[in-house]
C-alpha cells in the first residue's frame, strides 16, 4: 500500500483523500441509519428552518432535515458512481485490451463502435438511454456506464498498443509464453497505474453526471434523497432559504473536488517521468 | 593575452538543495581563441552539465551554479563573468558569442517551423538581418554546411529531413550567428558512423574557415583524436586529467584515462579480432539461413500494395556451434530485421531456417538493445527469470530456483537480486539479467541485437567479456548484431556486412576488417573513428543510402560472389 | 494526407453507426410505437384504426425496411413529425438551433480566451505562487458542475445585486445584438467555466512538456528572448493537445446546454430534448439527438483539419 501512503504525502492527495474518507463515512453512517434525524420524516412545524443546533443545516419546504438528506444523498450518489464506473472500467478495459492485442480488423471494428458511442455528447447519450428505459437509479448506472465505456476503451488501448510493441513482449514471444500470460502479466499489470488515475477521475465525473441527471429530474426519483434533486428543488426558494441551495451545492462540489484532487495526485505519483529510472 | 574562456573551480548542483546535489564539483580549464577542447566522459561524469553551464542553459534544466567562475572574453574585448550575468546579458552572449549544437538532431529543431525560418531567426536576432537579406543569408548558411539543393530545402520542415541533414541544419543555425565559440554536445552520437564521419569532417572544415573555438563533448575518446587540440577527461564531476591531445592519448597519467584508452573497445582494423575457435569444417552448423526475405508492404490498400520495403533481401549465412557471427551495418541496413525474422518476431516472406539442436526446445534466444524496455518493470527478478521456464511447462520448484541462482551468479549478480525489481538495477546489471533470462532454457544460439549499444563504454567492455566467458562455458553460438565496429571486432569470429537489406561481404573477422573488399565495407571502415588514426582527417562524402522501396513484383538480381581467400566472400557490385 | 484521408473516410461510417444506434434504441422502447406515441389514448383505437395508423407510419414493414425509409428521409432532412408540436421536426430544430449553437460557441470563446493565457502563464511560472493560484482555480473550476455554478450566479445576481438575469426569452443576434448578449452571457459563462478550467490545465501541462523539449533549448541557445521562446517556439506546439481537447469538449458543451438552458429557461435544443422526453415524443428525441450528434461529428472533423494546419508532420506526412 505504498500508493496510499504516497497519496497522503502528496499535498493535494491528502486533501482529496480526506474528503473521500469523510464522504464514505457519511454514506456509511446513513446506510446504517445513523443520521441526526429521519431523512424522510416531515417536521411540519419546522418547515424552512435556517441552520440551528437541532437542524444543523436547516430544513426544507416539507420540514425534512437537510443534513440527514444530504448524508443519504451522498450514499446514493456514491453507489451509482461506484457501480457505473466499475462496469465501465471492466467493459472498457476488456474492449480496449482486446482491440490492441488482436489488432487490425478487430481493432478497427471495436474502436469504430466506440467512436459511434463517443459521437454523442455524454449527457445526450445518457438522456437517450433514459428516454428508452425511463428514469431511475438503475438507468443512471447504465447510462453513466455506457457513456464511460468507450473512454476507458481508449484509455486502455493506447498504452496497451505501445506495451504490445515493447521489447519485453517480444522477449515473451521468444520464450513461447502463453497469450494469457502476456495479456495479464505484461499488459494488464502495467496498465494498473493509468487505470487507477482514470477510475478516480471517472468517479468525479460520474458524481457530476448523477447529480446533473437528478437535477433535471431524470435521475434518482423522489422521495429518495439525492443531491441533484435537492439543488433543483432549492431553486425557487433561494431568496427565502439560501441554505437549501448552499449545502447541496457545496456537497456536490466538494465531492467532485475530492476525487479530482486524488486523481491528480495519483497521476503525479504514478507518472513515469517523476518515478525516474534511477540507475 | 587572456584566453577566450577561463573556467575556474566550477560547481553546479541540481534540485532544491543544489549544494548537496552537485554534479560538477570543481572543474577548471582555459580555452584560447580558435582552439578545440574535447571533454570526454561517460554518462554522469558532468561533461554535458559543464557545457550547459558555459552559456547558462543549465538554469532551464533545474541546475544552479553553486561556485566558481566562468570568464568569457567578449568580442569588444571586455571580460564577462557568466556565473553572475543577468538573463538579458546572457541572451546577448547566447548565439552571438557562444553557439551550441546538441546530441539529438531529431528533437532539437522545432517541428512546426521551416528550417529556413529557424535559421533566419538566428540571423535576425544576432546579425540584424531582415527580409530578403535574412533569406539569402539562410540560403548561404545551408550552402556552407553542404546541404544539396539548398534553395528548395529552405521551405522544408525538420521531419522531412534525415538525421544527418538535420544535424547540418543545426550547425548552420549555430554558425549563422557567427559565434566565436561553438559548443558541440555529443553531436554525432545519434547518427550512423558514415554520417558521423561527414559531420566531423564538416565541423573540422568550418572551424578552419571561421577560426572559431570549439568545445566538443563526447563519450568516445577515439572520436576526438582527429579534431581536438586539448582533451579534458571527466569522471564523477571532476576533471581527472587535461592536456594536449597527444599527451593524453600517448602518456595518460590518470587511471581512469588509461582505463578509457585500454579497457574500452577501440577500433583497430582487425588487430583486436578474436583468434580463438577458428572454423572447423567437420562440425555441423547449428543454424543455416538460406535466402531470407522480409518485405513490408507500402501503400494504403492491403490488397493492391504500391510496392514493398525490401528490408531483408536474400540473406544467407550459417553459424557453427560456439561461434560468433557479427552482423554490422547502419540503420536501415536490415540487420535487426534479420534477427527478428530468425526469432519469428517478424514474418518472413521467404527463406529457410534450419536449426539443429540437441539440448533445448527453444534453441534460439534473444537479448534486446534497450535493457530498460526488455524487462517488465512490474515483475521482480524471480518472476522475470522464471517466465521462460514456465512458458515451457516447467514448475516453479527447487530445481528451477537453483538454476536461477546459478545463472545469476554466472552473469555476476548477487543471489538476493531475485526479490528485486528492474528499476533497482543499473543499465549494465539489467543487461546481465536479460542475458541470464536468455540462458534459462539452455539455448544453442543467442541473438544479441545491439545488446551493448545502450551501455556506457566501460560497462560495454565488461559485458563483452562476460559474453565471451559464457560462450566458452556453455558452447553458445552468438549472432551479434551491432552498428559499432569496435565492439564487433572484440567479439566476432566472423563478420557479415549488411547494406540495403543484403549481405555485401562476409568472412573471417580479421580478414574483413583488415582487408575490406566491397566499396561499402571500405567506406564504413574508413568512417570508424580510431585512436591510431588520429591525424587522418575525415573527408566529405555525400553518398546516400538507396531507397529500399521497390515496385510490386520486383526481385533483386541474383547475387554473384567473389572469393577473397579463406571463407572471405564479397558480393560483386553492379552499377545501378 | 494519410491521416486526413482516414478521417474523411470514417466520417460517413460513424454517421451510419450513429443513425443505426438511434433508430434501434428507439425501437427498444417497451410497447408498440402507437401506444408510445398516443399514450392512454391508444386504448380507444379500434383494431382497424390501429392497423391504418401502423401502415401510415410504416411500422407494419420489416425493421430493416423501416430503417431504410427512415434513413432515406433523414438524408433529405425529413426527421418526421413531432407529436407535441404537430410540425415537421427538422423545422423545429432549425428554429431552436441558433440559440444552442451560439451558447456553445460563446462558452468556447470564453473558455479558450481565459484558459490558454492562464495555462501559459502558470507553466512559465511553474511552482511559484501565481502557478499555484491558477492550478487551484482550475481545480475548483473543474469540480464545479454547471448546474451548481448557474444557480449560484442567479443567486448572487438576485440577492446581492437585485438583478434577475433575463430568462425564458431569446432575441437572435442579428435582431438585437445587445439584448442577445445580455441574455446569453451568464448562461455562456456557466457553460464555459468548467471547460475554461480544463483548457487551463491542458495548456499548462502541454506548455510544461514543450518547454522541456530539446528545440526550446535550441531556441534559447541562439539567444531568442524569453517571450518569443514562449509564444513563437513553444505555444504552437503546445496548442496541439488544446485543439484536440476543444473538439471533444464542444460535444460536452452541446450536451451541457441541456442543463444550462434548463436553469436559465432558454428555448434551445436542450430544452427541446427534455420536453420531448417528458412528453414521450420519441420521434422528436430521435431527431434532436441525431442532429446534435451530426453537428458534433462535423465539429470534430473541423478540429482534425485545424490539427493538420497546426502540425506540419500531419499536414505533409511523415517519413
Amino acid at each position: 500500500m505504498a500508493i496510499i501512503s504516497a497519496l497522503f504525502r502528496h499535498p493535494s492527495g491528502r486533501i482529496g483523500m480526506a474528503i473521500i474518507v469523510v464522504y464514505l463515512l457519511a454514506a456509511l453512517l446513513a446506510a446504517i441509519g445513523l443520521t441526526p434525524h429521519d431523512a424522510l420524516k416531515m417536521y411540519t412545524i419546522d418547515r424552512l428552518k435556517p441552520p440551528s443546533p437541532t437542524f444543523w443545516m436547516g430544513t426544507d419546504l416539507l420540514g425534512r432535515d437537510t443534513l440527514s438528506r444530504l448524508m443519504l444523498g451522498i450514499g446514493q450518489s456514491l453507489n451509482i458512481a461506484f457501480a457505473a464506473v466499475a462496469c465501465a472500467t471492466i467493459a472498457g478495459s476488456v474492449i480496449g485490451l482486446l482491440a490492441a492485442w488482436w489488432g487490425s480488423l478487430w481493432d478497427g471494428i471495436l474502436m469504430r463502435l466506440m467512436d459511434v458511442l463517443l459521437a454523442f455528447p455524454a449527457i445526450l447519450l445518457a438522456l437517450l438511454i433514459i428516454a428508452i428505459v425511463g428514469p431511475g437509479t438503475f438507468t443512471s448506472v447504465t447510462a453513466i456506464a455506457i457513456v464511460y465505456t468507450p473512454i476507458f476503451a481508449r484509455v486502455v488501448r493506447g498504452p496497451a498498443l505501445s506495451l504490445k510493441r515493447r521489447d519485453f513482449v517480444d522477449a515473451a514471444r521468444t520464450f513461447g509464453s502463453s497469450q494469457f500470460y502476456v495479456l495479464t502479466r505484461h499488459l494488464l499489470l502495467n496498465l494498473v497505474a493509468p487505470l487507477a488515475v482514470q477510475v478516480t477521475l471517472a468517479l468525479a465525473w460520474a458524481l457530476l453526471t448523477e447529480a446533473g441527471l437528478s437535477f433535471l429530474g431524470l435521475g434518482t426519483q423522489p422521495p429518495t434523497p439525492s443531491l441533484g434533486l435537492m439543488l433543483s428543488e432549492s431553486k425557487n426558494l433561494m431568496q427565502q432559504a439560501p441554505w437549501l441551495m448552499l449545502f447541496p451545492a457545496l456537497t456536490i462540489m466538494l465531492g467532485i473536488l475530492g476525487f479530482n484532487l486524488t486523481g491528480d495526485a495519483l497521476r503525479d505519483i504514478l507518472d513515469p517521468r517523476t518515478q525516474g529510472r534511477s540507475a | 593575452m587572456s584566453p577566450l574562456l577561463a573556467v575556474r573551480d566550477l560547481h553546479v548542483g541540481f534540485g532544491r538543495a543544489p549544494k548537496a546535489n552537485e554534479v560538477v564539483r570543481g572543474v577548471s580549464f582555459d580555452l584560447s581563441a580558435g582552439q578545440t577542447l574535447a571533454i570526454v566522459g561517460e554518462s554522469g561524469s558532468g561533461k554535458s552539465v559543464t557545457a550547459l553551464s558555459i552559456n547558462r542553459l543549465v538554469d532551464f534544466g533545474g541546475g544552479r551554479i553553486t561556485g566558481g567562475s566562468i570568464t568569457l572574453q567578449r568580442a569588444d574585448g571586455s571580460a564577462l563573468d557568466i556565473t553572475g550575468a543577468t538573463e538579458k546579458t546572457l541572451r546577448q552572449v547566447r548565439g552571438r558569442d557562444i553557439g551550441m549544437i546538441f546530441q539529438e538532431p531529431m528533437t532539437s529543431l522545432n517541428p512546426v517551423h521551416t528550417i529556413g525560418a529557424q535559421i533566419e531567426e538566428a540571423l535576425r536576432l544576432n546579425r540584424d538581418l531582415t527580409g530578403q537579406a535574412a533569406r539569402s543569408g539562410a540560403l548561404d548558411m545551408l550552402d556552407r554546411v553542404r546541404i544539396p539543393d539548398a534553395k528548395s530545402r529552405l521551405g522544408y520542415y525538420p521531419h522531412q529531413l534525415s538525421g544527418g541533414m538535420r544535424q547540418r541544419v543545426m550547425i548552420a543555425m549555430a554558425l549563422a550567428s557567427s559565434p566565436r565559440l561553438l559548443i558541440a554536445d555529443e553531436p554525432t552520437t545519434a547518427l550512423d558512423v558514415t554520417v558521423q564521419a561527414q559531420i566531423m569532417a564538416l565541423l573540422a572544415e568550418l572551424r578552419e574557415e571561421t577560426g572559431m573555438a570549439m568545445i566538443f563533448i563526447t563519450h568516445d575518446i577515439g572520436l576526438v583524436a582527429g579534431i581536438a587540440d586539448r582533451i579534458m577527461v571527466m569522471q564523477g564531476g571532476l576533471a581527472v586529467e587535461q592536456d594536449e591531445t597527444d599527451a593524453v592519448l600517448d602518456r595518460p597519467q590518470h587511471d581512469y584515462t588509461r582505463h578509457l584508452l585500454s579497457a574500452v573497445p577501440h577500433f583497430t582494423a582487425g588487430k583486436a579480432a578474436r583468434s580463438d575457435g577458428p572454423r572447423g569444417t567437420e562440425t555441423k552448423p547449428v543454424v543455416v539461413v538460406d535466402d531470407l526475405v522480409v518485405r513490408f508492404p507500402v501503400g494504403r490498400n492491403p490488397f493492391r500494395p504500391a510496392g514493398a520495403v525490401h528490408a531483408v533481401d536474400g540473406v544467407d549465412f550459417d553459424l557453427m556451434p560456439g561461434e560468433t557471427l557479427g552482423i554490422v551495418g547502419e540503420s536501415g541496413s536490415g540487420k535487426s530485421t534479420t534477427a527478428r525474422a530468425i526469432l519469428e518476431l517478424t514474418e518472413r516472406k521467404r527463406g529457410r531456417l534450419t536449426v539443429s539442436s540437441s539440448r533445448s526446445r527453444r534453441p534460439i534466444q534473444m537479448v534486446f538493445q534497450d535493457p530498460f524496455a526488455s524487462l517488465n518493470p512490474r515483475l521482480n527478478v524471480e518472476a522475470l527469470l522464471a517466465e521462460p521456464a514456465i512458458a515451457n511447462g516447467q514448475r516453479k520448484d527447487a530445481a528451477l530456483l537453483e538454476r536461477m541462482t546459478f545463472l545469476l551468479d554466472r552473469v555476476g549478480l548477487p543471489a538476493d537480486a531475485l526479490t528485486r525489481y528492474p528499476h533497482q538495477f543499473s543499465g549494465g546489471q539489467r543487461q546481465r539479467l536479460c542475458i541470464a533470462r536468455a540462458l534459462m532454457l539452455n539455448p544453442d544460439v543467442v541473438v544479441l541485437d545491439e545488446a551493448v549499444s545502450a551501455l556506457d563504454v566501460s560497462v560495454q567492455a565488461k559485458v563483452l567479456d562476460l559474453l565471451i566467458d559464457l560462450q566458452r562455458e556453455f558452447g553458445l553460438a552468438y549472432l551479434f548484431i551491432s552498428h559499432d565496429m569496435a565492439v564487433v571486432e572484440r567479439i566476432a569470429h566472423r563478420i557479415a556486412v549488411m547494406f540495403a537489406g543484403q549481405i555485401v561481404e562476409i568472412g573471417n573477422a580479421q580478414a574483413v576488417l583488415s582487408d575490406p573488399q566491397h566499396s561499402y565495407t571500405k567506406r564504413l571502415i574508413a568512417a570508424v573513428p580510431a585512436i591510431e588514426r588520429r591525424n587522418q582527417h575525415f573527408s566529405l562524402d555525400a553518398t546516400q543510402v538507396p531507397s529500399l522501396v521497390r515496385p510490386p513484383g520486383y526481385e533483386p538480381p541474383e547475387a554473384v560472389w567473389r572469393q577473397a581467400g579463406g571463407d572471405h566472400q564479397v558480393r560483386l557490385e553492379t552499377v545501378t | 494526407m494519410h491521416y486526413l484521408a482516414q478521417r474523411l473516410l470514417t466520417f460517413p461510417l460513424i454517421l451510419l453507426g450513429v443513425s443505426v444506434l438511434v433508430f434501434v434504441s428507439i425501437r427498444l422502447i417497451p410497447g408498440d410505437a402507437i401506444t408510445a406515441m398516443l399514450g392512454t389514448e391508444a386504448g380507444m383505437l379500434t383494431p382497424d384504426q390501429r392497423a391504418a395508423l401502423a401502415s401510415y407510419f410504416g411500422i407494419d414493414q420489416p425493421v430493416w425496411s423501416q430503417y431504410l425509409r427512415w434513413l432515406g428521409g433523414l438524408l433529405q432532412g425529413d426527421l418526421g413529425i413531432s407529436t407535441i408540436y404537430a410540425r415537421p421536426i427538422f423545422s423545429i430544430i432549425l428554429e431552436r438551433f441558433p440559440l444552442t449553437l451560439e451558447l456553445a460557441l460563446l462558452a468556447m470563446l470564453i473558455a479558450l480566451s481565459i484558459g490558454i493565457p492562464l495555462g501559459v502563464l502558470a507553466a512559465t511560472r511553474n511552482g511559484r505562487p501565481s502557478d499555484l493560484g491558477v492550478r487551484l482555480l482550475a481545480m475548483l473550476g473543474q469540480s464545479t458542475p454547471s448546474f451548481v455554478l448557474g444557480i449560484m450566479i442567479i443567486f448572487v445576481l438576485s440577492v446581492a445585486f437585485g438583478v434577475v438575469p433575463p430568462m425564458g426569452i431569446f432575441t437572435p443576434l442579428w435582431q438585437d445584438p445587445l439584448a442577445n448578449l445580455s441574455q446569453l452571457i451568464f448562461p455562456a459563462i456557466t457553460l464555459g467555466f468548467a471547460f475554461a478550467a480544463s483548457v487551463t490545465r491542458i495548456s499548462r501541462s502541454a506548455m510544461l512538456d514543450v518547454l522541456s523539449e530539446d528545440y526550446v533549448r535550441t531556441a534559447r541557445s541562439k539567444g531568442v528572448p524569453a517571450l518569443s521562446v514562449v509564444w513563437h517556439h513553444a505555444l504552437p506546439n503546445a496548442l496541439i493537445p488544446v485543439v484536440t481537447l476543444s473538439g471533444v469538449e464542444f460535444g460536452y458543451l452541446l450536451g451541457g446546454a441541456v442543463i444550462v438552458e434548463q436553469i436559465f429557461a432558454l428555448p434551445g435544443l436542450g430544452r427541446l430534448v427534455l420536453d420531448a422526453i417528458s412528453q414521450r415524443d420519441y420521434a422528436l428525441v430521435q431527431g434532436t439527438v441525431i442532429f446534435i450528434a451530426f453537428n458534433f461529428l462535423v465539429v470534430n472533423l473541423l478540429v482534425d483539419l485545424a490539427y493538420a494546419a497546426l502540425d506540419p508532420r500531419i499536414r505533409l506526412g511523415g517519413k
